[in-house]
């Protein structure tokens, strides 16, 4: 288990790093995929099949394939090089070392109250447990989540919407002045 | 059958986060930028579901499926609103959105 985990946690690493390091978008997507699938498996490991499995249909399924739709879009495939600011890396790395020491520090501090995963027992994290809690203790929040997804569907058409012609807003400024 | 310690996890979540914070922080492609908050999103639920097989609450995976639905919001209107940026400036090079600098 301990084995399978070090692959997993492997892939997703240098999967993470290729994203940042590769100059192509497309490559970047390909590879936000990949370190989706496996963080996908570790949630089957860690017992959440519902959870791995809505991973790879909403990230992986949805959520890349709208990133590389809009890459190819737009015909972003490729920028060009080049740093404008050379003390940005520096400070971004930086930051990035302190942040991991904080997380370091703070998992040392609380690793008397952690406790080590096996196998999950029979019928942990199933389908049907999930949506129990889901409908029952948790159907107000889904409910809200309902409204949020309607909003951003109706935010994402209006935001893409091509301009009005200007020439029909006159006509119809023309109309409202002739009746008014 | 062996064991995978807690902090294992969440060294691997912690490892993700910081590289998303890199990939926000570094890249110049707006795209790329929001892949890595993805990365970010992606990372913290690990973590979740790592505390939530921890200390058996179920309640956890429940939280995970929001943020799910939230990130899945996120990215419909983030790249609508890019659609639209490069629209009116030709390019998603976040050096050059800078219009509304003093």
């Amino acid at each position: 288990m301990l084995v399978v985990f070090f692959i997993l946690a492997f892939v997703a690493v240098g999967t993470a790093v290729s994203m940042l390091v590769t100059r192509s978008s497309i490559y970047a997507a390909l590879f936000l995929v990949l370190n989706f699938a496996t963080v996908a498996v570790l949630y089957l490991i860690l017992g959440a099949p519902f959870i791995a499995l809505t991973q790879i249909t909403v990230y992986a399924g949805s959520v890349v394939v709208l990133f590389l739709f809009v890459i190819m879009l737009l015909g972003a495939e490729r920028l060009p090089g080049g740093e404008s600011l050379k003390w940005q890396r520096l400070v971004a790395i930086g930051l990035a070392i302190v942040l991991s020491a904080d997380f370091g520090v703070k998992m040392i501090g609380e690793n008397t109250m952690l406790t080590s995963v096996t196998a999950p027992p029979e019928g942990y994290g199933a389908p049907a447990e999930i949506g129990k809690i889901l409908f029952t203790k948790y159907a107000f929040p889904v409910e809200i989540t309902a409204v949020i997804l309607l909003v951003a569907v109706v935010g994402a058409i209006l935001l893409a919407k091509p301009d009005e012609k200007p020439s029909v807003r006159e006509g119809l400024r023309k109309k409202m002045d002739q009746e008014g | 059958m062996d064991s995978i310690p807690v902090s294992y996890l969440l060294a691997l979540s912690a490892v993700l986060f910081v590289l998303g914070i890199l990939g926000v922080l570094l890249k110049r492609n707006a795209l790329v930028v929001f892949m890595s908050l993805e990365l970010m999103l992606n990372s913290g639920n690990l973590a979740f579901i790592s505390f939530a097989r921890s200390f058996e609450a179920i309640s956890a995976q429940v939280v995970v499926f929001f943020v799910m639905t939230v990130a899945a919001a996120e990215v419909a209107i983030g790249l609508a609103l890019m659609v639209e940026i490069f629209r009116t400036k030709h390019s998603i090079d976040l050096d050059q959105m800078n219009s509304l600098k003093g």
